[in-house]
């Protein structure tokens, strides 16, 4: 975090409910977090634990008639929650756009890469069809597809996993947007394309000031490019830090958990992997008190009976645990 | 950046260049299909004919030969003669333009009322859909001949009145058929991808959701003109479709049935010509969603 500017984005109070047939569902439940122009933020945490449907209710893309969404969502002075439709339409893709985790279905397969590419360029920049085709051989060739004249004609199916995910990548850049959520941009790659993909999103950054928010549940994909790190568990935050402090000094024993349950390359191979015991709470039967409570380790008493609620260390720091109070 | 270009050409270029697309890949397992190869050859022949019958039948296939009626197929009638002296062969011939017009009619009515209604219902769902549904439902509630021959019975006899009543009785099946796969379509990441980067809902709709449903929809084309002509043909007999002495399928069937005993000829012509234009339909509707069906993988 910069000091002394003024975030990007800032979530506050955000609630977003799904109302299903068997009751309704708090999915995220009170988040707050800011998002300062150039910075890229780390949202982590396990599957279902919030991190997409906070990305979604900001973008406004869950079906309004399932879902109820409290809070502010203040973008650029603007709350997005309050924008009539239409104005809402002109900012997703244009001033903040959105990269999936699947890039082998995130791209229609009936439509060639170029023209998916186009499609967003004539929405939001307004180019006739002819320039934004350049446009778009222009946006894959900074994505570093090869040969992107003759990539830019062709259907999805004949690209790979990685050169999807480019081609993703080159969609969501190419309005300029201000924020990017990148939603597990790299989950469904193997190892090597997804180092080639952290490249370049990092890459492309350093020569804009676009900020992200990575979701992902990759520990080592978040210490290689954010910077501050929010960490979600059951629809809440539960920790704040930056980066090179999460990883020295987590104080949230959900945290802890997480970095424990890395695997280490050419670690000893007698010790066996810790994991966190248990599972995530259903969402429709929430634990009282804590949420974390039925799978810490260090659980005491008030854990049971009540919430714990979020000490700021400092500006950057903040941890929502009863143990957080004593120096541990 | 250069270990970016250099990692880019050894491991991301691998493209699966030579999968094909899974429409490239329908039309040659529809040409494998044998029964679709001759439902489509069938047809072939059915177009011709109604296309080209003042080639292929010189004269006027409604001047009545008097002194020739009921004539059984001889050199100069092939196919017969009618109650009146009319060729059977020339009002088959001529027969065909009727009954492809009305397929082409009926089926049109079908796809320009039950896909775009189809599509909305399925693509906004809530209340608009359940408005939709309801009426289909209630259009369902009837057998579709039924309500062909109910809207008949209020628009009147004739070749407008017979493809708009049709048509109608064919809009729920569309809507139906093209509101379920717009509520699988809907979910693919894809859509949500266009709606992330702030396509129009008309452009999702258009470009994103409706060439992806098509397959489907072309199947049902098939089988619904076979269809289409079958109760053109109902209506005909009833002699409530198009009327005399225009040629059509149906009429001259119901006007041979009283021959039918001693002049078996002037039913039966009439009655294969259907069944042949029916059939080719149904082989070419059955082969196509053979040939679609990404649940099959022959």
């Amino acid at each position: 975090m910069k000091a002394g500017m003024a975030p990007l984005l800032s979530i506050v109070g955000l609630k977003t409910s799904f109302h299903t047939l068997d009751g309704t569902i708090t999915a995220v439940n009170g988040v707050d977090f800011d998002v300062y122009p150039g910075e890229t933020l780390g949202l982590v945490g396990e599957s279902g634990c919030g991190k997409s449907v906070t990305a979604l209710s900001v973008l406004r893309l869950l079906n309004p008639s399932m879902t109820t969404i409290h809070g502010q969502v203040n973008f650029d002075g603007k709350n997005l929650l309050s924008l009539d439709p239409e104005e809402m339409r002109m900012i997703r893709g244009g001033t903040i756009s959105m990269i999936f985790q699947e890039p082998m279905t995130s791209l229609n397969p009936i439509l060639t890469v170029g023209e998916q590419i186009s499609e967003s360029l004539r929405l939001h920049e307004k180019l006739g069809r002819k320039k934004a085709w350049e446009k778009a051989i222009q946006m894959l060739e900074i994505v570093q597809i090869p040969s992107p004249e003759l990539r830019v004609g062709e259907y999805p199916h004949k690209l790979s996993g990685g050169m999807r995910q480019r081609v993703m990548i080159a969609m969501a850049l190419s309005c300029n947007p201000r924020l990017i959520f990148a939603d597990e941009p790299t989950t469904a790659l193997d190892v090597t394309i997804q180092a080639q993909i952290i490249r370049l999103l990092e890459h492309l950054k350093k020569g804009s000031n676009t900020s992200i928010v990575l979701i992902t549940h990759d520990l080592g994909v978040v210490a290689q490019m954010a910077s501050r790190v929010v960490v979600m568990y059951a629809g809440r935050v539960v920790e704040e830090a930056p980066v090179v402090e999460l990883f020295h000094d987590a104080r949230h024993p959900y945290t802890k958990g997480l970095l424990k349950s890395v695997p280490v390359l050419g670690g000893d191979k007698k010790t066996r992997l810790n994991e966190i015991p248990g599972i995530v709470p259903n969402l429709l039967h929430m634990p009282k008190g804590c949420s974390f409570h039925p799978r810490c380790s260090m659980t005491m008493d008030i854990c049971k009976k009540e919430s714990p609620s979020m000490i700021h260390f400092n500006k950057n720091r903040r941890v929502a645990c009863w143990l957080a109070t004593d120096d541990f | 950046m250069n270990d970016i270009d250099i990692n880019t050409k050894n491991n991301d270029s691998d493209s699966v260049g030579d999968i094909d697309s899974s429409s490239s890949r329908g039309w040659a397992k529809l040409k494998r299909n044998k029964a679709a190869l001759v439902g489509g050859i069938f047809l072939l022949i059915y177009i011709v004919c109604a296309f080209g019958a003042p080639v292929l039948f010189w004269g006027n296939p409604s001047a009545p030969d008097l002194i020739n009626s009921l004539s059984p197929p001889c050199a100069k009638y092939l196919l017969g003669t009618d109650e009146l002296g009319r060729s059977i062969l020339g009002r088959i011939l001529y027969g065909s333009r009727v009954s492809l017009m009305i397929a082409v009619g009926v089926v049109g009515v079908g796809l320009l009322f039950g896909v775009p209604v189809g599509l909305i219902s399925g693509y906004f769902g809530g209340k608009t859909d359940f408005i939709i549904q309801r009426f289909t439902d209630m259009l369902l509630a009837f057998p579709g001949f039924l309500l062909a021959l109910a809207l008949v019975a209020i628009l009147g006899v004739g070749l407008k009145n017979t493809v708009i009543s049709i048509g109608i009785s064919m809009i729920p099946i569309y809507i139906r058929l093209v509101r379920g796969c717009v509520l699988t379509v809907r979910e693919e990441v894809y859509v949500e991808a266009a709606r992330a980067s702030g396509t129009k809902d008309r452009h999702i709709i258009l470009r994103h959701i409706l060439p992806n449903v098509l397959a489907p929809i072309i199947v049902q084309t098939s089988l619904g003109m076979g269809t289409a002509i079958l109760f053109a043909a109902g209506l005909g007999f009833l002699g409530i479709g198009v009327q005399p002495p225009t040629p059509e399928w149906g009429s001259m069937l119901g006007s041979a049935r009283a021959y039918m005993m001693g002049k078996p000829h002037v039913a039966t012509f009439p009655g294969i010509a259907i069944f042949l234009a029916v059939l080719s339909f149904n082989l070419l509707g059955d082969g196509l969603r053979d040939a679609f069906d990404p649940r099959s993988k022959i």
